[in-house]
């Protein structure tokens, strides 16, 4: 277990002022909020793409290659190499030190998990936004993480698309990885979420259980966003 | 550009003359020993480089190190080495006193092999370098999020823009095939032993053979178009099936 995951007076120049909370293993978090509200670098914080300007992030698990291997992350744009589906898959195994006899038959079983294993030998780059978006979550799905941060992994994708990744990302709460994904979709929040945490200009303005954050939001800013107006700045 | 009849109507009066001997020529066999050897040397020297300069040119790419800048305006600088100093350069180094002397290098193809390698070197990993630096922008993240970094993260983005580096290399061959300071400095132009196409034409054209110096000249440039066109096929396939 790398959970929970602690962040400690965490600041990432203006952008996250400095916010302290905990992340824990069970329901999956959303990241609420909108455009330029700093979801992208709140998740990259905690995966550890980004060094924080001041605070601190800490695991439960101290070693730092095992929180590494434990962790996945799917980005809006997801960037597949040029070899096949399957060989993208078998890549990231690779290098989470996956023994080569085993990759291929763990590969293989990720693709099907998302619905890909009829184009397991097509080039990845080839594929469409929907399918390259089902790859990047093979590709975790392959890796076992505890941990699976999304950033705004449907953003770009059309309704079908969306909820087929939407199942694969509910397969992954099933089978107990911890989901932690940014949106600013209303409705997918609802459908994946169990509770919330709303940014606003790189503030936590709440979080809260994701019945009570649609019902009865704490702060006015959260409640005209689910409204759908503009935030008074 | 009142000079440019004077040019030009010589040229025009004797081409009458070329286009009868010219053909003869193709038939000879030592052009075509010529071309061989010209193909053997460049290729070799293009072959080694690449082997050193991608890797190189690629690790220069990710890596973040003190001084990095410094290198790499040093390595775009040697881009522009004089060939005929690097013909030097290698000669001193394969000369009978020099260091590497006991090797018997000098005036072998081997010594032009050497020397084509240090003047293309710096275009290849230079090229690359920046070719991987460019693409390193949109796989940075997704690579160290997967845990790869460092010489084996480099290596999976030069893999994967492997199309993209055929005109790198093209340029090296460019380079290659088409200089003549060098090797005739380190080859010595022997007929039969390191002459190649560019030293052979300078000689011709000394000697007053024009139509050899001619022939010599349209085959290195159709040589040079054939390779460039089966470059060019090749990296359009692989571009339309892997996307």
């Amino acid at each position: 277990m790398i959970l929970p995951l602690t962040l400690e007076a965490l600041a990432f120049r203006d952008i996250i002022k400095p916010l302290s909370l905990e992340i824990g293993a069970g329901p999956s978090t959303i990241i609420l909020g909108a455009n330029g509200a700093g979801k992208s670098v709140f998740m990259r914080l905690m995966h550890g793409l980004l060094q924080p300007t001041a605070g601190s992030i800490s695991w439960r698990e101290m070693d730092r290659s095992r929180v590494r291997r434990l962790q996945a992350m799917v980005f809006q744009h997801p960037v597949m190499l040029r070899r096949s589906a399957i060989d993208n898959v078998v890549y990231a195994l690779a290098i989470a030190g996956v023994p080569r006899p085993e990759r291929e038959g763990i590969a293989i079983a990720a693709l099907e998990e998302v619905g890909l294993k009829h184009l397991a030998k097509r080039p990845a780059r080839v594929l469409s936004g929907g399918e390259q978006q089902r790859l990047a979550l093979a590709r975790a799905w392959a890796l076992h993480p505890e941990v699976l941060f999304l950033d705004e992994p449907t953003a770009s994708l059309d309704p079908t698309a969306t909820r087929e990744i939407e199942a694969v990302i509910q397969a992954f709460d099933a089978a107990g990885t911890k989901v932690v994904m940014a949106t600013h979709n209303l409705g997918q929040a609802r459908r994946l979420g169990d509770e919330v945490i709303y940014l606003q200009q790189g503030r936590v303005l709440e979080r809260s259980p994701v019945e009570r954050f649609f019902s009865q939001p704490a702060s006015a800013e959260a409640a005209a966003f689910i409204k759908g107006e503009l935030p008074w700045v | 550009m009142h000079q440019i009849p004077y040019l030009v109507k010589p040229l025009w009066e004797l081409r009458f003359q070329y286009m009868q001997e010219f053909p003869a020529v193709l038939w000879e066999a030592r052009l075509w020993q010529i071309v061989l050897l010209s193909l053997e040397v460049s290729l070799s020297a293009v072959g080694v480089a690449s082997l050193a300069g991608l890797p190189l040119g690629a690790a220069l790419a990710v890596a973040r190190f003190p001084g990095r800048q410094v290198i790499v305006v040093l390595l775009n600088a040697l881009m522009g080495l004089p060939p005929v100093v690097v013909g030097l350069a290698i000669y001193l180094l394969l000369s009978r006193a020099g260091p590497l002397g006991d090797l018997g290098l000098l005036f072998t193809p081997g010594a032009m092999v050497v020397a084509q390698t240090v003047l293309i070197l710096p275009i290849i990993a230079a090229l690359s370098r920046q070719a991987v630096e460019d693409a390193w922008h949109e796989y940075e993240e997704q690579l160290r999020s997967l845990g790869a970094h460092g010489l084996p993260a480099a290596l999976t983005v030069l893999w994967d823009i492997r199309f993209s580096l055929f005109t790198v290399v093209l340029a090296g061959l460019g380079r290659a095939s088409a200089e003549v300071g060098a090797v005739i400095i380190v080859g010595g132009n022997i007929d039969g032993v390191t002459r190649v196409m560019t030293t052979a034409i300078a000689l011709e054209t000394s000697k007053g053979d024009l139509p050899l110096a001619l022939g010599l000249g349209l085959v290195l440039i159709s040589v040079v178009i054939v390779l460039n066109a089966a470059a060019f096929l090749v990296r359009d396939a692989a571009q339309r099936r892997y996307g």
